[in-house]
């Protein structure tokens, strides 16, 4: 005799609960507050933010809680969010000309109007172990390095003007200039199917929410022959911008408010033809939060895909437009990839008893064989 | 100066919207077989009621929307469409979404609404054609939705009806769809649908 | 730091507009049978690939009257199956059932229930790959192009090539179908055994592919043929024992591996169907006495 297994609802509760226990730890320890890990653990609030595609750090450090530190469950949590958020409109684009500086870094110029900034970076730091963080700071309290630190101001001088790398040399005519701003409300691939081949706004809204880490594969990739476009830092800035809405009702734009951003402008290999003098060509990358390295992995793949529209040789995995944006966002490919844990017994069945009879009718006619040969 | 109140729109805009939806999906699953549409709306004449509730339920600022020349006439119409819809009014029939027929006998085909392309069929117009009511007989309807064949007719229908429609289903994949408005009841015609003659 | 914003979510958790979009997405779905309509697909609370398509497709048709039924391999309760359903009893407040003849809409994951369906009942069908061409051609502008010319002669090449290698077309699940004789269609990986349910069927099939972010149809009474040669006609697979728990026969089975010495039995994959036999007095031969079923 034989019963089913069933009690599907029953597991998935316990599951869950356990799931709670897991997440709250050792209940002798304080649970860690929004606001501790908003500020202590700031660049996973700004990824999660970036990917997440919403701005919020108050949402996105109790996503972190939530996930436990898992950053793309994390993501996953914002987005599932985000969509049932109404849509007010698109802003004016971003003018990061007049970003409140906190960082600013370029390597084409060893000085510059504005000057080099490093700002909090982890650039030139020895990465060792830094035992005195494990002991727990009081409120109030500071480590010796931070100790050193209330006296620099954490951003420029916002009257200081910190004009663009590529303004700069984009005045001499020696780097395209970057598309004008047609003023169209850009196509939103959160509220349209997307379909290939896909414009630039498309391209690198894609790119803007694609998963850190496969960019920064693919960005690379570019770097070891695969779709080699001679990079350059041009300029990596963070700071502060404004976000600015055209309000119809009202008749003027409005500042809605600031969000932080990493924006990265590679200069790359020139390019010359019979009416045009060579000139520098540009990759772009722009993320939310003090997201570097993907700014820059975003800036390189985006150069790399548009090798059509500057007479380039395509063939590397970089190049490829509906490889590199069907797979870069992490929320899709972790979903399908996960998927796999599904029951997939009735599929599965059905590819049983097909091996089942090859087999069976293989072994046949081999037996058959035998007979044959042995009658021979 | 008179200012003339704006009619409301669904009194529960969740669920009349969905059960709006319902009838018109039944009604294209279904070509020919009239679906009740329960309708509580007093739109500005000339919309119908059957016809504002199917512009309420689908119609949004994504959706360009066609008004013949009986609905134009009238600007309380598109006042009403886009205070409700948010859905832009167009002149041009080739760049709606949805079409709204408030007369017909006026139509002059189907050729100048969207026909989708052969790579995307599905970005054509979805014509709303307001009618008086519903027969079980006049064409013969064939294909995807109906078993065997069914008797359809519908009034007022201009007689170049069913040519158009032979014309568009010769265009499938690509082509418009119908789904005529009528007294508390909603039928569609769907561009898989093959029609004969009486 | 921002305050904490009130989060509250609507009738079956889609905005109306999202709705909308789905709708007609899936009217234009049902005027061209078959054909892919590509729709703005939301991040859904659940992960793609678990059904995301499926859901909005169900979120964007359902009404506070409808009763769902929700299975996940032809059965109500597993886990999947269990969680979308306690999504929409929590989001809509619908009434959920696991008796086929009582469901409005049912949510399907690779099955179509046993019991034959009837005109005033809609499937959907949870979808991970809709493009049946996708495995011979990964490009979809490539195959967006083969859909438009009707060009298929890839698909007949790749299922002749598997009748030359192995005798047999080695597409056991997700075996392709054409539409109204137009569009070629993957039926999601549904066994080929369900494929000749989904002809003349009087219910609406709706297809949501979420990931991929696609809607298809077909409507009541339509055309569905399995691909298929002369020489080789489409066949179905068949079991060689009954249900051991209903002694059904001609039903899709699942094999259950009883002890590590070969023993196994084969049960239907449609708990519901297989519940029902079972109270009918239908007894298979490792089933419990009448009376005692658990």
């Amino acid at each position: 005799m034989y019963v089913a297994a069933k009690g599907g609802e029953k597991a998935i509760r316990n599951a869950h609960k356990l799931l709670a226990k897991r997440r709250r730890g050792n209940e002798n320890l304080p649970s860690v507050t929004l606001e501790q890990i908003a500020s202590q653990l700031s660049l996973a609030v700004d990824r999660v933010m970036a990917e997440g595609s919403l701005y919020d750090t108050h949402l996105a450090a109790l996503a972190i809680k939530q996930a436990r530190g898992d950053l793309i469950e994390a993501i996953f949590l914002i987005r599932a969010f985000r969509t049932t958020l109404p849509r007010f409109g698109a802003s004016q684009p971003l003018d990061t000309g007049e970003m409140l500086v906190r960082r600013r870094v370029s390597a084409t110029f060893k000085d510059l109007p504005g000057g080099q900034l490093l700002g909090p970076t982890f650039d030139y730091t020895h990465r060792l172990l830094d035992t005195s963080l494990a002991v727990a700071d009081q409120a109030g309290e500071v480590d010796d390095e931070a100790n050193a630190a209330p006296a620099l101001s954490d951003a420029v001088d916002a009257a200081s003007k910190m004009p663009r790398v590529t303004d700069l040399i984009g005045a001499e005519g020696l780097i395209e200039a970057s598309p004008a701003d047609l003023g169209e409300e850009p196509f939103d691939i959160t509220r349209a199917p997307v379909s290939f081949p896909v414009d630039r706004a498309t391209r690198l809204q894609t790119l803007a929410r694609g998963d850190e880490g496969y960019l920064l594969a693919l960005g690379y990739s570019t770097q070891r022959g695969y779709a080699r476009s001679h990079p350059f830092v041009g300029e990596i800035r963070f700071g502060d911008v404004e976000v600015i809405l055209d309000v119809p009702e009202l008749g003027f734009p409005v500042s809605i408010g600031e969000v932080q951003v990493t924006e990265c402008q590679m200069v790359n290999q020139f390019k010359g033809s019979a009416t045009e003098p060579p000139q520098f060509t540009r990759g772009y990358g722009l993320v939310f939060g003090q997201c570097e390295r993907k700014a820059m992995s975003m800036a390189l793949v985006e150069r790399a895909l548009r090798w059509a529209e500057l007479g380039e040789e395509p063939g590397a995995p970089a190049q490829d437009e509906e490889f590199v944006l069907s797979h870069c966002d992490n929320v899709q490919a972790t979903g399908f990839v996960e998927h796999l844990k599904l029951p997939h017994y009735v599929d599965f069945q059905a590819e049983l008893d097909l091996v089942r009879r090859m087999r069976a009718e293989a072994s046949a006619k081999s037996a058959a064989d035998e007979m044959k040969e042995a009658a021979e | 100066m008179q200012t003339q109140e704006l009619a409301r729109g669904f009194a529960d805009p969740v669920l009349e919207a969905q059960g709006v939806f319902r009838a018109a999906m039944w009604a294209l699953s279904r070509p020919g077989q009239p679906q009740e549409l329960t309708v509580d709306l007093v739109p500005p004449a000339p919309l119908s009621p059957e016809a504002a509730a199917l512009a309420l339920a689908l119609c949004d600022y994504e959706t360009p929307v066609f008004l013949d020349a009986a609905l134009a006439a009238e600007r309380a119409v598109a006042d009403f469409l886009r205070f409700h819809t948010g859905a832009p009014i167009t002149e041009d029939p080739g760049e709606a979404r949805f079409a709204i027929i408030a007369s017909p006998m006026e139509l002059r085909g189907f050729s100048a609404f969207a026909q989708g392309s052969p790579d995307f069929p599905d970005a054509s117009t979805t014509l709303i054609l307001q009618v008086a009511g519903f027969a079980d007989h006049g064409f013969m309807l064939e294909g995807p939705g109906i078993k065997g064949r069914i008797g359809f007719g519908a009034t007022p229908l201009p007689g170049d009806f069913p040519a158009w429609m032979a014309a568009n289903r010769a265009l499938f994949p690509r082509g418009i769809d119908l789904l005529l408005a009528g007294a508390g009841q909603v039928a569609g015609l769907p561009r898989s649908v093959a029609i004969k003659g009486a | 730091m921002s305050a904490m914003p009130e989060i509250s979510y609507n009738f079956a958790y889609l905005d109306e507009q999202t709705k909308r979009m789905i709708r007609r997405a899936i009217l234009k779905a049902i005027a061209i049978p078959g054909y892919q309509v590509p729709f703005a697909a939301r991040e859904m609370p659940m992960p793609y690939g678990w059904g995301t398509g499926g859901v909005q497709v169900t979120a964007a048709v359902l009404g506070p009257d409808d009763v769902l039924k929700v299975i996940d391999q032809g059965a109500d309760d597993t886990t999947n199956a269990v969680a979308i359903r306690g999504f929409f009893e929590k989001t809509a407040g619908v009434a959920t059932t696991t008796a086929t003849t009582e469901a409005s809409i049912i949510q399907t994951r690779h099955r179509i229930p046993e019991t034959a369906l009837t005109e005033n009942q809609i499937l959907v069908y949870q979808v991970p790959i809709p493009e049946p061409l996708r495995f011979l051609e990964p490009r979809e502008t490539e195959t967006r192009q083969l859909h438009a010319l009707a060009e298929y002669g890839l698909m007949h090449v790749k299922l002749y090539e598997d009748i030359a290698r192995h005798g047999h077309i080695a597409t056991t699940y997700a075996y392709p179908v054409e539409v109204a004789g137009r569009y070629v269609m993957d039926p999601s990986p549904i066994p080929k055994f369900d494929n000749p349910k989904m002809d003349d069927c009087p219910a609406l099939q709706l297809f949501g592919a979420g990931r991929e972010k696609r809607i298809y149809a077909i409507p009541p009474y339509t055309s569905v043929r399995s691909l298929d040669f002369e020489d080789h006609p489409f066949k179905v697979q068949r079991f060689a024992k009954p249900c051991a728990l209903c002694a059904a026969t001609g039903v899709y089975l699942d094999e259950v591996i009883l002890d590590d010495r070969g023993g196994r039995m084969f049960v239907c994959s449609d708990t519901d169907f297989c519940n029902d036999r079972q109270e009918q007095g239908h007894r298979g031969e490792m089933a419990a006495p009448a009376g005692e079923a658990a």
